[in-house]
């Protein structure tokens, strides 16, 4: 296997020592996001593990201006903050959401859906750690199918939500995935963003060592393997419908992602089975998308 | 206010003071102030009977005649969470509701006191459900008591638009948030004539918003974050003192408005003909209007009744009601609201002021006119008639329900 070179901007936009868990997918999701964005940027932090994480006030962990918001209002006071701005003339600053799966899937997605329709120009990221973590590690419609959390002992029985799709819907410029494991993919997406008008999502997949019940070595192990089975294949969609693999999922069965998770462990193998034959159709789906826009975008 | 006197209209529409004097709406009242005061930015969802607000502004902006941004959300939660982004900017920031949409937002109130943002809302007051009521009923605004907002109740369109400009400058010297409330129909959709002032006097009178600390990159702060319960208690305190700061800033800031414009709405309370008075009324909002002329009826024959409309519920004017009462023999409350299990708002807030004076009226309190229910100068005879008779106080007297003893 050849070795590819990859580059990371050097500057630091976060202190060290934030109060994240060791193996913190979040974190790094932040940290490598800044690199991408530089200090002309503002950060809107609802309620989730980054209102812990930043610091306790008055400190903060992040060298640009935070503003931590309700739960539900991430987008909503994101779009404010940029009226404010632009009603100063300051039209160059970033506005950044920052928001986990709860207060984005879920309890922020109305605020989300209405920020996009209108095309407010920020730029919405949510790192997804698959449930509620910060409270304990609670179902949340991010929650992957199969998975045990305290509101599922079982296992939830509903897939994830695809949240992409939803977003896609509203025409926005930009959407894409990324991953931790993948920081030259993920910094360059978030330039991408940083470059265009309008609303971008961008949705990081953040390994969550307490709630996944995996050991915090194996963070990015575990992002490079969600990404290789398939699970989360890193992609973006232009303008609702241009869709672009910008990365291809090496087709690793998923039980190699799956196996060395806690939060799986009372999975069977018919499980195992359903969960492939799912990725593999979501693939395939994803896949078609793409060669279809490459179709469209030539007859254009 | 003061509409019968020959003297004070001349005050009121002085042409050295105002541009031009317009027939309106109070919502439009509302409109116009947000165009007076250089509101940056707009964020608000419609409901009726706020509407007529933020059409006209909508427009005002789409003309080009308001140099405000419009964020058009998806609900009345999502518009309180914009102006709270906006205003943490350094912009300042309006927004309108009503009812439901008071009440969905009221979550984010709370954000929007605890973080110090003064932004202005026009609130209409209207009845909440089931079942559906889109009439005037107070108990929407008064049901955010805690949220650390400032709050104003109106009497008169001009009392709207001149209240919204003083609204601004209070909560920008205190950095709280300020609501001021109209009743339903009886203001938001009556239409009175308008005094409105001279831009160049409101600029004097309210200067550009230029917070201390704001989101800025240059000087990167977090707002907002984690506090532990070694630092809460003295935030909370900070408010309860800027609150205390606003009751000592209204007066003030009235008498220079009055300076400035030629109109004076009183402070925290307006006592009208409270001279030497045995008995008086409490109202606020329109119901104010209706017993000022019960109260001229009484005093013709001689009966020493006045009247308190209360301005401002938050903070509560206590030390003003105190004073007011001193020499009186029996209060009145008139509440269109009411908190279920006790009594009206107004009534049990004043009671309580109240109860640390070195004298003590008797006192009585009637719920009348909810859900937009006529309160007409039949009804406040019957409540002077029944105060001026009343041996004992009572707490809870309702007043015009059908099937229902109405006072006893």
């Amino acid at each position: 296997m050849s070795q590819k070179l990859i580059k990371i901007p050097f500057e630091e936009y976060m202190s060290p020592g934030s109060v994240a868990c060791p193996g913190c997918g979040g974190n790094l999701s932040m940290r490598y996001t800044q690199k991408a964005l530089g200090l002309n940027t503002m950060i809107v932090i609802p309620a989730c593990c980054w209102s812990i994480i930043d610091g306790p006030t008055p400190s903060s962990v992040n060298h640009v201006p935070v503003f931590h918001t309700a739960f539900e209002t991430a987008a909503a006071t994101a779009s404010g903050i940029k009226a404010g701005l632009h009603a100063q003339g300051k039209d160059d600053t970033n506005v950044m959401a920052w928001a986990g799966d709860g207060g984005t899937f879920d309890i922020g997605f109305q605020a989300l859906s209405g920020a996009a329709e209108r095309n407010e120009d920020i730029l919405y990221v949510t790192y997804d750690n698959e449930a509620y973590m910060n409270t304990g590690i609670q179902r949340s419609s991010a929650t992957p199918y199969g998975s045990w959390t305290t509101t599922t002992p079982n296992k939830k029985e509903r897939p994830k939500k695809n949240l992409i799709e939803a977003l896609a819907a509203h025409h926005i410029p930009y959407i894409a995935t990324a991953s931790v494991a993948f920081p030259d993919d993920l910094i360059k997406k978030v330039e991408k963003a940083k470059s265009l008008r309008g609303t971008k999502f961008i949705h990081i997949l953040a390994p969550c060592p307490p709630g996944w019940k995996t050991p915090p070595e194996i963070t990015i192990k575990l992002a490079r393997l969600a990404v290789e089975t398939k699970i989360f294949p890193l992609f973006e969609i232009e303008e609702g419908w241009r869709y672009h693999i910008t990365h291809e999922s090496s087709g690793i069965p998923v039980g190699q992602y799956l196996k060395p998770q806690g939060r799986f462990s009372h999975l069977t193998e018919a499980d195992y089975e359903t969960i492939q034959r799912d990725v593999e159709r979501n693939y395939k789906i994803l896949k078609m998308k793409e060669k279809m826009s490459k179709e469209i975008s030539a007859m254009d | 206010m003061g509409l019968v006197l020959n003297e004070k209209m001349k005050k009121y529409f002085d042409p050295e003071t105002i541009s031009e004097i317009k027939v309106i709406e109070g919502t439009h009242s509302a409109s116009y102030a947000v165009e007076l005061a250089r509101v940056k930015v707009i964020s608000a969802f419609p409901i009726t009977p706020q509407t007529s607000i933020v059409e006209k502004l909508s427009e005002m902006c789409d003309r080009g005649e308001l140099d405000a941004q419009f964020i058009k959300v998806e609900s009345e939660h999502s518009a309180m969470a914009a102006v709270i982004g906006s205003e943490a900017t350094g912009a300042r920031s309006f927004t309108a509701t009503s009812s439901q949409g008071l009440a969905l937002m009221h979550e984010v109130l709370h954000w929007a006191a605890g973080a110090r943002l003064p932004i202005v809302m026009a609130n209409v007051n209207r009845a909440l459900g089931p079942p559906w009521n889109i009439w005037a009923d107070q108990t929407d605004s008064l049901a955010q008591r805690e949220t650390g907002w400032i709050q104003f109740y109106c009497e008169s369109n001009q009392e709207v638009l001149d209240t919204i400009l003083m609204a601004y400058k209070l909560g920008e010297k205190v950095m709280l948030p300020v609501m001021v409330n109209m009743d339903a129909f009886f203001l938001s959709h009556t239409s009175e004539p308008v005094a409105i002032p001279k831009q160049e006097l409101v600029d004097q009178f309210l200067p550009p918003y230029n917070p201390e600390l704001k989101l800025d990159t240059d000087h990167p702060h977090a707002f907002g974050g984690l506090a532990m319960p070694n630092q809460y208690m003295e935030l909370r305190y900070n408010i309860q003192k800027s609150m205390e700061e606003a009751d000592r800033l209204i007066p003030e800031i009235s008498r220079e408005y009055a300076r400035l414009m030629g109109r004076d709405h009183g402070a925290q309370i307006e006592e009208y003909r409270t001279d030497g008075a045995d008995y008086l009324l409490f109202t606020s909002g329109t119901i104010a209007g209706t017993t000022r002329l019960v109260i001229d009826e009484y005093r013709e024959k001689g009966i020493k009744i006045g009247m308190v409309k209360i301005r401002t519920f938050r903070p509560f004017p206590s030390r003003e009601l105190r004073e007011a009462t001193r020499r009186c023999k029996k209060v009145g409350v008139i509440d269109r609201n009411i908190s279920f299990g006790q009594s009206g708002i107004f009534f049990s807030e004043t009671k309580a002021a109240l109860y640390n004076s070195d004298h003590h009226p008797l006192m009585n309190g009637y719920i009348a006119g909810l859900g937009g229910r006529d309160v007409t100068p039949t009804n406040i005879r019957e409540i002077a008639d029944h105060l001026i008779n009343s041996k004992e106080g009572q707490d809870l007297i309702w007043i015009g329900v059908k099937n229902e003893s109405k006072t006893n």
